[in-house]
């Protein structure tokens, strides 16, 4: 245990973040998700049941093990503990055989149970390790307190390590490719009436935005903006149509695209309760008219345009502040002059759109 | 108030994995079936009643950081909502009550719209 664990991440001088506070009830949780077989010990050291109790003494000493299952001939016939050595020791009677001093009754696990199974057995049985078996009910390890305990250590250690491996990259990929504008492009595809997969892409697209190193209200905005457009394409579309995500450090644009219907009238689908929902739509819940002026509230540039038989394209803008910016600080004041005239360059465009008849 | 003391009182069914669920305290609360008026309404970490229960509560649960949802009216969630909901971290509890009667004892338990 020491080589491996030392050599681990684990460090006592951390401060309790709110994603360390986190990792407390994931314990638990780890408790229900993590299988026997996982965290158990395998293969297993055992002994026969004509063994001497000296044999059992020399391979509890050279295995540095505490107790072992008795097998005869493929079956788990009792378990031996050190306990059972010790009384053997001060009868003075070692040369017995391990069917003598054994314990008969063996309360097992199946190899495919949760731990939170384990955890209650070790409390009601108050025994120190248990005999796991398969379905067949053949042995295949062992399981002792101490093994619960590496297990749902390295588990935690593995989801810590593997989300903030996963924000490192993601939150360094600006700085770490050069070019004098650096843009992420996501791409997802909508099909129409995809209700199952309904606020996939807005999940994923939120996910990203907080690995990029996005602030959790810059994703929660993108992410509701990005969900009514993406059931837009599944409710209203004729063949759904697609999302196109452009990150950059100083503004997100969000765009999806279709070929079908169109919005006969634009002005009329922005008045907040005005839909065109079927039924069985607002029977699920959608259909609430609110899907256009959600958009509009969350971001800060909407535009639509669209055109009936032909389809429709709506682009949402959110502009980020200087301290909101994804990736390296240094070069805010840059990112911060390039997000300004972006800003400037949307209102201009905005008022064009206005003007056009 | 925990998440715990509301599913106690109320005799919620936890329809997700178990959690540790008196570290969890819901900010405010919100009621609606419609969608929309959800992602336009409901509060960061507050809880929502409806009597939806199809897959999509659970997506706008996630989008919003709801601590929890309670589903009414007996309505029960398919089995892939609840698979979703346990990747997304999404407490889904569900009663026999009317949304009427869930949203007034969580009122009298003190939660509010923020």
């Amino acid at each position: 245990m020491n080589g491996a664990m030392s050599e681990g991440p684990i460090r006592t001088d951390r401060v309790i973040t709110d994603g360390a506070a986190g990792l407390i009830t994931r314990v638990e949780e780890l408790a229900y998700e993590l299988k026997v077989h996982e965290v158990m010990t395998s293969p297993v050291k055992t002994v026969t049941p004509d063994m001497r109790m000296s044999e059992v003494l020399v391979l509890f000493r050279d295995a540095k093990v505490s107790g072992a299952p008795v097998v005869a001939h493929g079956d788990l016939v009792g378990i031996v503990s050190i306990a059972d050595l010790i009384r053997a020791l001060q009868e003075n009677n070692t040369d017995a055989a391990v069917s003598e001093y054994m314990t008969m009754q063996v309360t097992t696990l199946e190899a495919s149970s949760p731990v939170i199974e384990a955890l209650k057995l070790f409390k009601t049985t108050r025994v120190g390790r248990l005999p796991v078996v398969d379905q067949a009910g053949k042995l295949v390890g062992i399981i002792t307190k101490g093994d619960i305990t590496r297990g749902v250590l390295r588990a935690l250690e593995n989801d810590y390590q593997e989300e903030e491996v996963r924000k490192y990259r993601a939150s360094h990929l600006f700085e770490d490719i050069v070019s004098d504008r650096t843009s992420l492009i996501l791409r997802y595809r909508i099909k129409q009436g995809d209700f199952a997969h309904g606020g996939n892409a807005s999940s994923h697209i939120k996910r990203a935005l907080l690995r990029l190193g996005a602030s959790p209200q810059i994703a929660r905005r993108c992410g509701i903006a990005i969900y009514e457009a993406e059931m837009n394409l599944i409710i209203h579309t004729t063949n759904g149509g697609t999302i196109r995500v452009e990150i950059e450090p100083h503004q997100i644009l969000m765009e999806t695209i279709d070929d079908g219907p169109g919005i006969e009238d634009i002005d009329l689908a922005m008045t907040p309760g005005y839909s065109t929902a079927p039924d069985s739509v607002r029977e699920l819940g959608f259909g609430a008219g609110m899907g256009l002026k959600n958009i509009q509230r969350c971001v800060d540039d909407m535009y639509i345009d669209s055109t009936v038989g032909r389809g429709t394209r709506l682009e949402m803008r959110i502009f980020m502040k200087p301290e909101e910016q994804l990736g390296d600080a240094n070069s805010t004041g840059e990112w911060a002059a390039r997000a300004g005239a972006a800003r400037a360059a949307a209102r201009e465009a905005a008022r064009e759109k206005e003007t056009i008849p | 108030m925990t998440l715990q003391d509301i599913i106690q009182q109320l005799d919620l069914t936890v329809l997700t994995q178990q959690k540790d669920f008196s570290a969890i305290a819901p900010a405010s609360g919100y009621a609606s079936d419609l969608l929309s008026c959800v992602m336009a309404g409901a509060k960061r970490k507050s809880i929502w009643v409806t009597l939806q229960a199809h897959a999509n509560i659970v997506a706008v649960a996630a989008l919003l950081d709801l601590s929890a949802v309670i589903v009414t009216e007996g309505a029960l969630p398919d089995p892939s909502a609840i698979v979703k909901a346990n990747e997304e971290g999404i407490v889904l509890l569900s009663t026999p009550r009317p949304t009427f009667e869930i949203v007034g004892r969580l009122w009298e338990m003190g939660l509010r719209t923020e």
